[in-house]
């Protein structure tokens, strides 16, 4: 018998993590492509929660390890483990979401058993038991058609390219592993840790804002916040003004900073240089409000103002204000 | 101890590309084409710092490509690193990140007495953000990626802080380490004029596969296929430019449009 398809639910707090709930949604359609079983991998600590829920969002079963070393996520922990069950039962395919986590999980595992990795999918198919990729390279100028030969067929996919799986009201009873390796034999300690406390954050928004050049200092993101709070979205930044110190790093977008993909990509003062565009060009309704008609960026959006951002900004965030009551 | 920097040679980040039978070639009308991999220069700039700061003995930049990628390593010497050496063997070509991790920690093994091994985050040709891991895999050593600083290293132990999707975690872990570097970690230097004059000159040792004693490595050790590569097609359809009388008649109008696309 096959070993299936395999998907890893990262999960915290006893909920599966929004990058999983996208894997899970992804892997579903892989299995059932291959005429494969879904297993879920739930490694943690206090874990039963995450394990229901991925029966909920719907795998038919769930491989769980509850484990104090499995709880910082450590790679060194989470690696061997992927490792010893993958060769005990010869999965066909693991997907992962591309998250820090998701992408050194894949290449560990990947280097361990001798088996192709394919990178931050953003499409997959099935064909004839072969997961066929496409994944943006060179930055999002190109697009390579790609695949993993032999088994397992590890896969990450790209965040929020792939639709979160539903909750589908199933239940089950996962199977409980234990760990691969004792905390002796785990190289890393983590001495401390410092979560990024409630914030929206960039890669995993459906709405940003963002602000460049064009917003002429600190202050100027002002405006850019009160309309991304009225629409519960992050707030995103090109190089420039990163590198001018008006926000932090952590928000630019760009070939050099995050690749995003929202539903709505607001751009107020952005030129559209291209490495910028590396980062953005995936969002599905791109808005544009630029003083400069010519700006390279207008060529990306769906809808464009020409027009000064300080004017433009206020009068959307009005009237969205008006129409989410 | 030693401390070794992989650095890949990539296209410019304003490269134009063209695809012709699957093959990808580039030129950039306006500078050069190829460069430092943006995020390796992070790495460059730490690996300098660990001979300043930290004792190390060397800082050597090393690169698997084809022969012109003795131009990037002759940027990282010009920027300060003590050596560099290239791997580069036409039976290489065709590796994928499996096989260039293999050569990468092969060649560190023929260094030797190295400690640290440092990497970009990921290398914004591929753009996978493989290899770190999977070259500590090889070399047996524990990796610590998206590392954001390194708070101390101190009788064979590294404490430094990682930046992931979750926050930041300081973790500590006995050396050899491979370690991948974030954007935060350092302000890459310039450079230097007598750097660069040095580096001109520099004549850097190539090894070949059979030099370092790689195996499986090259396409037939390769486990994935990426026979299709093409451009990006054009975002479809023109742009709407939202045209009214005042911002507030064309907010009204832009809000309108977007619960339509039902974005909101
Ligand atoms: C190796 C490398 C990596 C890079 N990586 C990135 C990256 O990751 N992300 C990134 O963003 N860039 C990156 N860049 C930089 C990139 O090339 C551009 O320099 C940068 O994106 C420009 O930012 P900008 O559009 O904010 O500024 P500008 O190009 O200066 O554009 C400012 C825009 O604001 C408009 N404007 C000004 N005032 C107003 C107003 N009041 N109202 C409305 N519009 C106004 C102007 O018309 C103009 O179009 C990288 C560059 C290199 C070399
Ligand atoms: N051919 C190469 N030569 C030297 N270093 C490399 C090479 N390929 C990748 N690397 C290193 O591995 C990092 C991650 O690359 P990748 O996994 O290909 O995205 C890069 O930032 C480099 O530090």
């Amino acid at each position: 018998m096959s070993g299936g398809v395999w998907v890893f639910v990262e999960n915290s707090d006893g909920a599966v993590d929004m990058i999983s709930r996208e894997a899970i949604g992804a892997a579903r359609v892989v299995a059932d492509g291959m005429g494969a079983t879904l297993t879920g991998l739930v490694f943690g600590q206090n874990v039963a929660g995450a394990a229901a829920a991925a029966f909920d969002l719907g795998v038919d079963a769930v491989i769980a390890a509850d484990d104090a070393t499995l709880a910082g996520g450590r790679l060194e922990a989470l690696g061997p483990l992927v490792v010893k069950l993958a060769q005990e039962r010869q999965p066909d395919a693991i997907i992962i979401g591309a998250s820090t986590r998701g992408r050194d999980l894949a290449a560990w595992t990947g280097a361990d058993l001798d088996a192709g990795v394919v990178a931050e999918a953003i499409d997959l198919a099935v064909d004839g038991g072969v997961v066929k990729a496409t994944r943006a390279v060179y930055t999002g100028k190109l697009l390579c058609d790609t695949f993993a030969k032999g088994a397992p067929q590890i896969v990450t996919l790209r965040s929020r390219a792939f639709a979160q799986a539903e909750p589908t009201g199933k239940t089950g009873t996962p199977e409980m592993v234990s760990a691969a390796v004792a905390e002796d034999a785990i190289p890393t300690k983590i001495l401390g840790f410092e979560g990024k406390g409630g914030k929206v954050s960039l890669t995993d928004a459906s709405k940003i804002v963002s602000g460049g050049r064009g917003v002429g200092g600190p202050e100027g993101f002002e405006p850019l916040r009160e309309l991304a709070d009225t629409l519960g979205a992050a707030l995103g930044a090109s190089r420039a003004a990163v590198d001018a110190g008006w926000i932090s790093y952590d928000h630019q977008v760009g070939q050099t900073g995050k690749t995003v993909a929202p539903d709505l990509y607001i751009a107020c003062g952005i030129s559209g240089a291209i490495q910028h565009q590396a980062g953005m060009r995936s969002s599905k309704v791109i808005v544009v409000i630029n003083k400069d008609p010519d700006a390279p960026v207008f060529k990306l959006a769906r809808y464009g103002i020409v027009g000064d951002l300080f004017k433009v900004v206020p009068a959307l965030t009005a009237e969205f204000r008006k129409r989410l009551g | 101890m030693k401390v070794v920097v992989c650095v890949k040679q990539t296209p410019s980040t304003t490269a134009v590309f063209s695809v012709k039978d699957g093959m990808v070639s580039w030129e950039d009308p306006g500078g050069k084409p190829n460069v430092v991999n943006p995020w390796d220069e992070y790495a460059v700039e730490e690996a300098i710092k660990f001979k300043e700061d930290r004792g190390a003995s060397d800082a050597i930049a090393l690169c698997v490509g084809d022969p012109s990628s003795d131009e990037a390593l002759k940027t990282c010497l010009a920027m300060g690193c003590t050596d560099a050496v290239l791997v580069s063997d036409p039976a290489l070509a065709g590796s994928d990140t499996l096989g260039t991790a293999r050569t990468l920690a092969a060649a560190i093994n023929k260094i030797g007495d190295v400690q640290v091994a440092l990497f970009g985050k990921q290398a914004i040709d591929g753009d996978s953000g493989h290899v770190p891991v999977q070259a500590a895999r090889a070399l047996g050593w524990t990796p610590l990626t998206y590392v954001s600083a390194i708070k101390s290293v101190d009788g064979g132990t590294i404490t430094v802080e990682r930046l992931t999707d979750d926050g930041k975690e300081t973790v500590t872990a006995k050396l050899p380490v491979v370690i991948s570097v974030v954007k935060e970690i350092n302000e890459p230097r310039y450079p230097s004029f007598m750097g660069i004059r040095k580096a001109s000159k520099a004549v850097i040792p190539t090894w070949s596969a059979g030099d370092i004693g790689v195996s499986n490595a090259g396409p037939a050790a390769a486990r994935t296929d990426w026979t299709k590569v093409y451009p990006m097609p054009p975002r479809e359809g023109e742009v709407e430019m939202i045209v009214a009388d005042s911002v507030e008649e064309q907010a009204r109008i832009l809000v309108n449009k977007l619960f339509e696309e039902k974005v909101i």
